[in-house]
């Protein structure tokens, strides 16, 4: 039984459902009707957080094993059961989902003014299912979850987007489609092999090399997509440009992460030969990421167009420090994963105050800010602060993890990614320059009015975050630690084990 | 004497005498009874469902029958298909002038041609059953007989469908003069070892007959100008029951007395297979008419249907019928927002017309959205499991090329459903509101939509009763 004495990851998971079903039943006016969604959506998702910090509390950081677990039949005869839990690797990344979601509800309290029930519904079945998708523990289970993200994101997209939101739409779902059918089919792979879809037995099954090489090469094309890697990383600028603000929220906060704790979860446990023969090119495809698409990202003139950008770049980082397989590299990702959730996050919220009220993106429309709205500056500051990874600022510790992993492995490797981060320091104090300083040209923007009570209480638990992760990162990388070193541990002897079989 | 066995036939034997007990009926009064005669029907339909369920195993009248796990779970698909299309068409017939009473009774008795397909156990009375729903299929395509596309596609069909009787004929003269037999059972004996050029030929006769029924490329032809010029209850009821009637016949036929060569027709349903999933990807992009559309997607079903049937093992003839029963649901509840389709009493048939329904019919929408997405083969829903078992048995069996297609074509073909997606919500309503729909609609949107919605609870449910079925039929 698990340590929290309820079937606890189930209730997370499904509880936002039940809130959707009750969004679905209010009836009557419109104005009534959005209220009620609005309202029901928000405490939903606030006690879905509850719920979820006591996972945080209860967890054990210094187990590696698998906590909370649940477990039921499902179809007994094929050797798929419903599997539920959470180890040091996913665990945080419930808790991101569980928080960014009643922010995201928050952030589009007044944006949003069409179909608010739909809305809310899509937002509750889509924390549903990336919170289910961090939890599962069997391969069926997290490739429904996987894949079932998809149906509320291209809705969120194609229905409360902006101008281009069909196309972005449609790019989006048939990319991650395409992807994540390649990886389905390599499941079914794994399935007819094993004989059974768990994930924690298929982590102590040893495949045949040949094999890892194929169904890695199926899980890359899947989870790259995913990541994004550069090249197959062009759906994500549309993506976010046309998404409504909530939705580039959890699209860069929680959406981007699944690829790379696809790579954490099945890539690296499962298949260790492939992953240490596919290291050179996954670092060839980062280091490009970083210094590329931090290039393109100095050239936009669309705020969101550049934010997106600098998060193919970050999460080039991530991969890149996931393929050194050292401690640091690891534990680096995943940090770096965390404070890119919560910054990049919070600077899309950022482009949202301004597009509520200027309604428009474009940064060269901008310009002197910070005399009309100083609160609003300084949080932007901070995160534009964090985003190029201050020292005590969330991204700091991850990014500097990761350059040390991959400087073990290979110098040019770290210098790669360090040429990155000097980058990305460029077009984000670039970007606030443009914005935040400089004369006020446009008179529209002296009469903007300073953030409202409501966005500070969107932003104040992000910033809290951000700067406890800079300050005292321990409290973060305890959860992961355990779990990472036994990750390293088992890696490295799994490829002893093929050397020694080679000779 | 050989034992008749009547009883094993008496869900056919009950359907008929109601059949011809509802007609009767249906002359005799002095006005117009197609509601009671259909509600007749449909309680026909019950009572022989229920039949089937009761029923025991074992051969009939000398061989010539069977009934198995395997006939009465098709049998009770293409009852629940045809009752449920029979229900679709109430209210439609009304509005639309085809309130009349042989059209209820036609259905009927293509049901009853349908059970005699999947229970023949000889290719006489394989002919017999095809023969039977045939005849009655080619007078109800032409239902709407002063709508000159309703004519065609009747025509069209008894022209191409008499074509491809002639076909299965010949192919069954030819079987039987090389094996000497029409008989199931002997046949299997018959042609175990190496089997002669005479029979290949021939079973490759029989086997393009059934894929005109199934509408397989590339046999595929008629599909899409009956499909949308018959009624649109009556491209329901096409696109679903014959389409299991048929497959189910299919794969008796090819497992039993052709199981030894297996290696012949497994490359033929290969190519099959492939070429209905490549066409239906493709072709129904550029389809405007919604009734096209579903028919060019029911091309792409059937071919990934018999995926399971190419691959030659039991995993893959369990995932056939699998994927054919959650197909049947999710086609009648997408047929039952088609139908529903209707702006001042005039049907609509264009994707088009579909704009803005998210705001104007909240409710439609979302299960019209529920069966595209299903289609699509996007889990949770239903059409992802059904998808799962058949790559599974494709995986299984190394067929790494014919999953692969499989894989590509369903990349193409989620686009076409996610056009009607995005018709219905990204697009703003260019006309008003549609009419208000018949109680009996929203039930079938609302069941078959629970089902497809819910399926991932209880899967264990329908892959047992498919276990079941295959193993009657392998065994």
């Amino acid at each position: 039984m698990n340590a929290a004495g309820f079937p606890i990851l189930s209730l997370v998971t499904f509880l936002p459902l039940a809130g959707a079903f009750i969004i679905l039943m209010v009836r009557g006016e419109e104005e009534v009707v959005a209220r009620n969604a609005r309202w029901t959506a928000l405490w939903t998702s606030l006690i879905t957080l509850a719920l979820s910090l006591i996972l945080w509390a209860r967890f054990d950081q210094s187990s590696a094993e698998f906590q909370f677990v649940e477990r039921a039949t499902w179809l007994p005869e094929y050797g798929v059961a419903y599997h539920m839990g959470v180890d040091g690797i996913s665990v945080l990344f419930v808790l991101l989902s569980t928080l960014l979601t009643p922010l995201c509800i928050l952030a589009s309290w007044e944006s949003v003014q069409t179909r608010v029930r739909e809305y809310m519904v899509a937002f509750l079945v889509l924390e549903s299912m990336m919170v289910g998708m961090f939890c599962a523990l069997d391969f069926v289970v997290f490739y429904i979850f996987f894949e079932a993200v998809l149906i509320p994101m291209f809705l969120i997209i194609g229905v409360w987007g902006g101008a281009r939101r069909v196309y972005a739409a449609f790019k989006f779902f048939l990319y991650t489609l395409a992807g994540s059918l390649l990886m389905l089919l390599a499941i079914l792979a794994v399935w007819y092999h094993v004989g059974t879809t768990d994930i924690p037995t298929l982590m102590t099954t040893a495949f045949p090399p040949a094999m890892q090489f194929w169904l890695f090469l199926a899980f890359l094309v899947s989870f790259a997509v995913k990541v994004p890697m550069w090249p197959v990383h062009t759906w994500l600028p549309d993506a976010h440009v046309e998404a409504p603000t909530a939705g580039s929220v959890i699209l860069a906060g929680v959406l981007l992460k699944m690829g790379a704790y696809g790579f954490l979860r099945f890539s690296l446990p499962m298949l260790p030969i492939a992953s240490a023969e596919f290291a050179p090119l996954i670092f060839a495809l980062s280091v490009v990421a970083v210094v590329y698409t931090s290039l393109v990202a100095l050239a936009q003139e669309d705020m969101k167009k550049l934010i997106a950008y600098s998060s193919v770049a970050h999460m080039g980082i991530v991969t890149l420090g996931i393929f050194t397989f050292t401690q640091q590299g690891l534990s680096g990702a995943l940090f770096t994963m965390l404070a890119h959730g919560v910054v990049s996050g919070a600077l899309f919220l950022c482009v949202g105050v301004l597009y509520d009220r200027v309604h428009s993106r474009e940064i060269a429309r901008y310009g002197g800010i910070a005399k009309v709205m100083p609160a609003y500056a300084l949080v932007l500051m901070l995160f534009t602060m964090a985003s190029v990874a201050l020292p005590g600022t969330a991204n700091f510790p991850g990014e500097l993890l990761v350059i040390v992993g991959a400087f073990k492995v290979n110098p040019w490797v770290a210098l790669g990614a360090a040429t990155g981060m000097i980058l990305g320091a460029a077009y984000m104090l670039y970007l606030y320059r443009r914005v935040a300083f400089g004369k006020i040209t446009r008179d529209d923007l002296r009469s903007l009015l300073d953030l409202s009570p409501r966005e500070y209480a969107t932003f104040a638990p992000l910033i809290l975050l951000t700067l406890w992760m800079g300050v005292y990162p321990s409290s973060f990388l305890n959860f992961f630690e355990a779990s990472v070193a036994n990750l390293v541990a088992r890696h490295e002897a799994a490829l002893g084990a093929a050397r020694l079989a080679g000779m | 004497m050989v034992p008749m066995n009547w009883s094993l036939a008496l869900p056919e034997i009950v359907l008929a005498v109601c059949g011809l007990l509802i007609l009767l009926g249906g002359v005799i009064p002095r006005k117009e009874t197609f509601f009671p005669v259909s509600m007749a029907v449909i309680g026909a339909l019950v009572i022989t469902a229920v039949l089937v369920l009761g029923q025991g195993e074992g051969t009939a009248f000398v061989g010539q029958y069977v009934a198995d796990g395997f006939s009465s779970f098709a049998k009770v698909l293409i009852l629940l298909g045809a009752a449920l299309s029979l229900v679709l068409a109430l209210d439609f017939n009304e509005k639309s002038g085809l309130a009349r009473f042989e059209y209820s009774v036609l259905l009927l008795f293509a049901t009853l041609g349908m059970m005699v397909m999947v229970s023949a156990n000889d290719l006489m009375s394989v002919y017999i059953g095809l023969e039977l729903l045939s005849l009655s299929l080619y007078v109800i395509a032409a239902f709407d007989r002063d709508n000159p596309r309703s004519a065609e596609a009747g025509l069209k069909y008894f022209v191409l469908g008499a074509l491809a009787s002639g076909l299965l004929l010949y192919g069954a003269s030819l079987v039987y003069g090389f094996a000497g037999t029409t008989n199931f059972d002997r046949l299997a004996d018959a042609l175990s070892g190496q089997p002669s050029t005479g029979v290949v030929v021939g079973l490759v006769f029989v086997l393009a007959g059934l894929a005109f029924k199934i509408s397989a490329v590339p046999f595929h032809m008629w599909t899409p100008d009956v499909y949308e010029g018959a009624p649109t209850p009556v491209t329901a009821f096409f696109a679903t029951a014959p389409k299991v009637a048929a497959i189910t016949l299919l794969m008796h036929v090819l497992i039993g007395p052709f199981g030894d060569m297996a290696a012949q027709w497994g490359q033929v349903v290969w190519l099959i297979s492939a070429g209905s999933m490549i066409l239906g990807g493709f072709a129904a992009i550029g389809q405007r008419n919604i009734k096209r559309l579903m028919a060019y997607s029911s091309i792409g079903h059937v071919g990934y249907a018999l995926m399971g049937l190419a691959v030659v093992n039991d995993v893959g003839f369990r995932g056939v019928l699998v994927y054919m029963a959650i197909y049947v649901v999710m086609s009648l509840g997408t047929f039952a927002v088609l139908i529903a389709m209707r702006r001042q009493g005039r049907a609509l048939e264009e994707v088009d017309d579909l704009a803005g329904l998210g705001r104007t019919d909240p409710g439609m929408a979302l299960w019209m959205a529920v069966f595209m997405f299903s289609m699509a083969g996007i889990p949770p829903l239903a059409g992802f499991f059904g998808k799962l078992y058949v790559f599974l048995a494709a995986v299984q069996a190394g067929y790494w090329t014919l999953a692969i297609i499989g894989i590509l074509t369903s990349v193409i073909a989620s686009y076409y459903y996610l056009r009607i997606v995005k018709v219905m919500y990204f697009d703003a309503a260019s006309e008003g509101a549609l009419d208000a729909r018949p109680a009996s609609l929203t039930v079938v949107m609302a069941g078959t939509g629970l089902l497809t919605l819910l399926f991932f609870l209880f899967p264990a449910a329908l892959i047992g009763a498919a276990q079941v079925a295959v193993a009657a039929l392998a065994g």
